[in-house]
């Protein structure tokens, strides 16, 4: 328990959240970190995730492999991957990208999946094309679960993105580690109780904006 | 409700006497072996969670072994907080260690410094009942490593000549790198050597070998028994300050160990040096060869197996 006290008191402690080094900066690399990994995974997952759940095709290999890639120890992806490209940001990267790309295919293809096929037939006999039929009906009615993944993957990434100090990157990681490695437990509990907060609020910002979405599509 | 809290606490203490007066050594022998041994002559061997601390403990076996003794082997016990309280209670009797960070674990503001002086503040840090025999030559502690071409570049063989380096240099290590005595702010203060660190969590393993020899480091922090640094031609920065603790292999033994079986582990103290030591960590890391074969291996190559 009183490590717990002095983990709140180092988080109350200006000093500790000041410099390069302080909780401030290393808060804000570590939501740079999980931004871009989240990007990046949108990026290959979105249009990805779109087209299996339009097209109907190659669903049991997005799904099969989706879930292949989810058994991987992130740690692990991270390690193997510095061997190869060295310490620094790519490994950690390469490592996020591939724990949230699972989340974001998932929720798209259940996305346009779950737009009832008579609407979708509605749409087609009113002359739309297939672009037009993704781009207009299943993509806005499916954009509740489309979100839902990127939120799962939101925060898994941002749990995930500690390790990124392993292989010589920044981020909570890096007083997470410092504490471990020194004992000094009330300094990993402050970066575990930060990187909580972080999830907690990026889960309530997605929570308000699905609300928001479902209350402006008439859904609630 | 009084009732209640009473009857919790009395079987709270109930289990916590439980836990205290049980001893999980032997709780596991029970559980293998009918005569638990350590208690009918047999010596107990333990070792670190670490590869090359568990061959060290398997040599003094199988040498305690070959002088007659019955050996039972407890290896791969982990952090220092478990085993020491189990060799102060004589549940073990022979711990390889190293002298640097044992005395750190007994005293942890001891201001020793060279290998002759760490040595003899161990054996009076040491609680009764537990005695360091004679410390190796071969040590296992953190060093500066660099590159031989980057050595050579910059005419650098101490960690002080590092200060002469006109460039900004940074050092692969643990995160803890940057808090310890020895560490960034030991090395500024000690040698005025300016290094920024990147934190590299391998403990001196193939990440921080690979950031040193791609070059995105100059200097890493590597453990002096690694065979990485023989088999990657990587100098040793000399220590000329002691900043870092000797940590010189030293067996701990209890006093269940009797002249004999102390003489013949001495024996091996004598020949184990920095050398022998790569030599071991090598053969071990290059054949995967378990830590029993390793160690026969080594002393029948030094002749002491019959």
């Amino acid at each position: 328990m009183n490590h717990l006290i002095e983990a709140f008191e180092v988080l109350l402690d200006p000093d500790a959240w000041s410099g390069p080094g302080g909780f401030g900066a290393r808060m804000i690399e570590h939501l740079w970190y999980t931004a871009l990994a989240l990007l990046i995974s949108a990026a290959i997952a979105l249009p990805v995730g779109l087209i299996v759940g339009h097209t109907g095709r190659w669903r049991a290999l997005a799904v099969i492999s989706s879930g292949m890639v989810r058994a991987l120890p992130t740690l692990g992806v991270i390690t193997l991957a510095a061997l190869f490209v060295g310490i620094g940001l790519t490994a950690p990267m390469i490592s996020f990208v591939v724990l949230a790309v699972p989340s974001i295919l998932a929720g798209a293809y259940a996305g346009v999946e779950s737009v009832s096929p008579a609407t979708k037939d509605a749409a087609k006999a009113q002359g739309m094309s297939g672009w037009q039929v993704l781009l207009r009906v299943e993509i806005p009615l499916g954009l509740p679960l489309i979100i839902g993944g990127l939120r799962n993957a939101t925060l898994q990434v941002v749990a995930t993105a500690t390790l990124a100090a392993y292989v010589g990157a920044g981020g909570l990681g890096r007083q997470l580690f410092l504490g471990l490695r020194t004992q000094d437990y009330p300094l990993m509990l402050a970066a575990s109780i930060a990187v909580i907060l972080l999830a907690i609020i990026l889960d309530a910002l997605f929570e308000l904006s699905q609300r928001l979405l479902r209350r402006r599509m008439g859904l609630v | 409700m009084k009732r209640i809290s009473a009857a919790t606490a009395g079987l709270a203490l109930l289990t916590l006497s439980a836990c205290g007066g049980g001893d999980p050594l032997e709780t596991d022998d029970n559980g293998e072996d009918a005569s638990p041994a350590g208690e009918n002559g047999a010596l107990v061997v333990g070792s670190q969670q670490y590869y090359s601390n568990t061959i060290i403990a398997e040599i003094y076996a199988q040498v305690l072994e070959q002088e007659g003794y019955e050996i039972q082997r407890e290896y791969e016990i982990g952090q220092r907080e478990v085993y020491i309280p189990e060799l102060e209670a004589g549940a073990i009797d022979v711990f390889p260690e190293y002298t640097g960070n044992l005395l750190d674990y007994f005293d942890p503001d001891n201001e020793s410094g060279e290998a002759d002086a760490v040595h003899a503040d161990l054996g009076e840090a040491l609680p009764e009942g537990l005695q360091a025999l004679d410390y190796a030559e071969a040590t296992d502690q953190d060093s500066y490593v660099v590159t031989e071409e980057f050595a050579q570049e910059h005419d650098l063989s101490t960690v002080a000549d590092l200060a002469e380096v006109d460039e900004d240099l940074s050092i692969a290590a643990n995160a803890e790198f940057e808090t310890r005595p020895y560490g960034i702010e030991g090395l500024a203060e000690t040698y005025g050597v300016e290094l920024d660190l990147v934190p590299v969590e391998d403990s001196g393993g193939p990440l921080t070998l690979g950031a040193l020899l791609d070059g995105e480091v100059e200097v890493a922090n590597i453990y002096s028994a690694d065979p990485a640094i023989e088999d990657n031609d990587l100098i040793i920065l000399e220590d000329t300050e002691s900043l870092v603790l000797p940590q010189n292999v030293v067996p701990i033994v209890s006093e269940s160990v009797d002249d004999a079986a102390r003489d013949a582990i001495n024996e091996v103290q004598a020949v184990l040096d920095q050398q022998e030591l790569l030599d071991i960590n090598s053969h071990s890391q290059s054949t995967q060869d378990s830590p029993a074969d390793v160690a026969q291996w080594w002393l029948e190559d030094q002749g002491m197996l019959d």
